[in-house]
């Protein structure tokens, strides 16, 4: 067991929809990987990028963000920026070398616990056939002066991600 | 008073461009009070100077150094280390020290992807496709050039540092108003703020300090300076173009928009903002005015290179440092 890949994906629910959507899920006992890590936000409207790249910087493998379903947002229309912001975050980072499937959107509304439970094993089995992400700026020396030693055990072909940010 | 006495300055430039000295020079007469208020120890551009003179110091015997560049090679590095132990303040000078700036953009690109841009595209004129060797044996002994790091990194993630004076280059008043506070500071008269600030620059956006009238911006469309005749008291982003100033820290005068050019950012990230690109993601999607994917992704094949976009001169200093080719050699 200890050689299969379990991906780390950060989840931000909605309030109103998603959060609620998960709780359903929980209440009627529809089962969904564990891989998932759901932060309740008020609103899909309030997710900064920023927690997106936080997340893939600090060790996520994907991220998954959720909202209620376009017309439906409690704010009026703050999902369909969550919208904007995630199509053009995406851009971004294909960019940046990381894959589309590591960050994706979900809408799901407060009823639909187990269509949004099928959506985590989805995404799940998607990162998962990715591999992990494993970011180097995920180490644990991140941030962190480092040492002479640390810093330049570089070989000079390709760089070891851990031991060149260290 | 002996030249002896008076507190030690230095400069010194890592992977930059040169434009951090030119600024410096630029401060004009009151280059004279540097003169006048410091013993110039170390600057390699300035004046004669070998990097064993500096390990001769005793640590912490420089007052002031002002590094600028990012930290591209091994050497950059080594100095940047040697300076640090050398110094009482360490100023991360400029953009490429605190944010990577233009240098930083390699990071988007292998090491092995740059050596080929470098020395093997079809305009080089190398037909040996000679590259360079970390050591070479020359008939005087072997002769070493310092490693080339798989990726530009800032100055604070590699040293610990006192401030941050941000632009590319910092604006002349700016250092001359820096340079009028540290002399109070020694003389007594004014106190460094605290340690960690970002100095020299104001702590709101660029668009606080831009004078063009602002509405709700609504966009149908992005569009490049070129392609329009931008109306001259409205707002940049409000006519399409990709305007940085809403994430961008003021300091500079807002002299771009002024002259009709968007802001591009070399100010760095504004006051409070982890990461220069998020913000102007959350910012430039804000404005977009459409609620259907595709229409979404139409408006945004206006802003053809997101990366250079957002983080021109922020990708070293991003949360991301770098893209995936810079860290796995691919």
């Amino acid at each position: 067991m200890s050689d299969t890949f379990e991906p780390v994906i950060i989840g931000f629910t909605c309030n109103w929809c998603s959060y609620r959507a998960a709780d359903l899920a929980g209440t009627a006992r529809v089962k969904y990987p564990p891989n998932v890590r759901l932060i309740r936000l008020m609103c899909s409207g309030r997710l900064d990028p920023t927690f997106v790249l936080h997340a893939l910087a600090n060790g996520a493998d994907a991220v998954m963000i959720t909202g209620c379903h376009p017309g439906e947002c409690h704010y009026i229309e703050q999902n369909y920026k969550a919208l904007r912001r995630f199509l053009l975050l995406r851009r971004t980072l294909a960019g940046m070398g990381i894959e589309p499937q590591r960050v994706q959107l979900v809408w799901a509304s407060a009823a639909e616990g187990a269509r949004l439970a099928e959506e985590i094993a989805r995404i799940v089995e998607e990162v998962r056939a990715l591999g992990p992400l494993h970011w180097p700026t995920s180490t644990d020396l991140y941030g962190k002066p480092f040492s002479e030693e640390e810093a330049f055990s570089v070989t000079k072909e390709t760089s070891a991600p851990a031991e060149v940010n260290a | 008073m002996s030249a002896n006495e008076k507190p030690k300055f230095a400069m010194y430039w890592a992977a930059a461009c040169g434009g951090c000295e030119i600024a410096v020079l630029n401060i004009g007469e009151k280059i004279l009070d540097v003169d006048a208020n410091f013993d110039v120890v170390f600057w390699p551009v300035a004046m004669d100077a070998k990097y064993k003179d500096v390990e001769a110091m005793p640590d912490g015997y420089i007052t002031l150094t002002l590094f600028n560049g990012g930290i591209r090679n091994k050497e950059n590095a080594e100095m940047a280390r040697l300076l640090r132990r050398k110094s009482k303040i360490l100023v991360s000078f400029g953009s490429c020290a605190s944010e990577g700036c233009i240098p930083g953009l390699a990071n988007l690109s292998s090491r092995q992807e740059i050596l080929d841009t470098a020395y093997g595209t079809l305009t080089t004129d190398n037909p040996d496709n000679i590259r360079p060797q970390y050591s070479y044996a020359a008939p005087e002994g072997e002769l070493h050039i310092p490693e080339f790091l798989p990726f530009v990194q800032t100055l604070d993630q590699i040293v610990p540092v006192d401030y941050y004076i941000p632009g590319c280059p910092p604006e002349s008043h700016q250092i001359g108003a820096v340079v009028d506070l540290v002399i109070q500071a020694l003389q007594g008269k004014a106190q460094l703020p605290p340690p960690g600030s970002v100095i020299g620059a104001g702590g709101s956006t660029v668009c606080d300090d831009c004078p063009r009238k602002r509405h709700e911006k609504k966009i149908k469309e992005f569009v490049r300076i070129q392609q329009i005749k931008p109306d001259p008291d409205l707002c940049l982003l409000e006519q399409g173009v990709p305007c940085n100033g809403p994430a961008t820290r003021n300091g500079c005068g807002a002299l771009c928009p002024q002259a009709g050019a968007q802001c591009i950012g070399c100010y760095g990230p504004a006051e409070g903002v982890t990461d220069y690109g998020a913000r102007l993601i959350t910012a430039f999607a804000s404005v977009i005015d459409a609620d259907d994917p595709q229409e979404i992704e139409r408006i945004l094949d206006g802003l053809p290179d997101p990366v250079g976009q957002f983080y021109r001169f922020n990708l070293a200093a991003s949360l991301l440092r770098a893209a995936k080719p810079a860290f796995t050699g691919k």
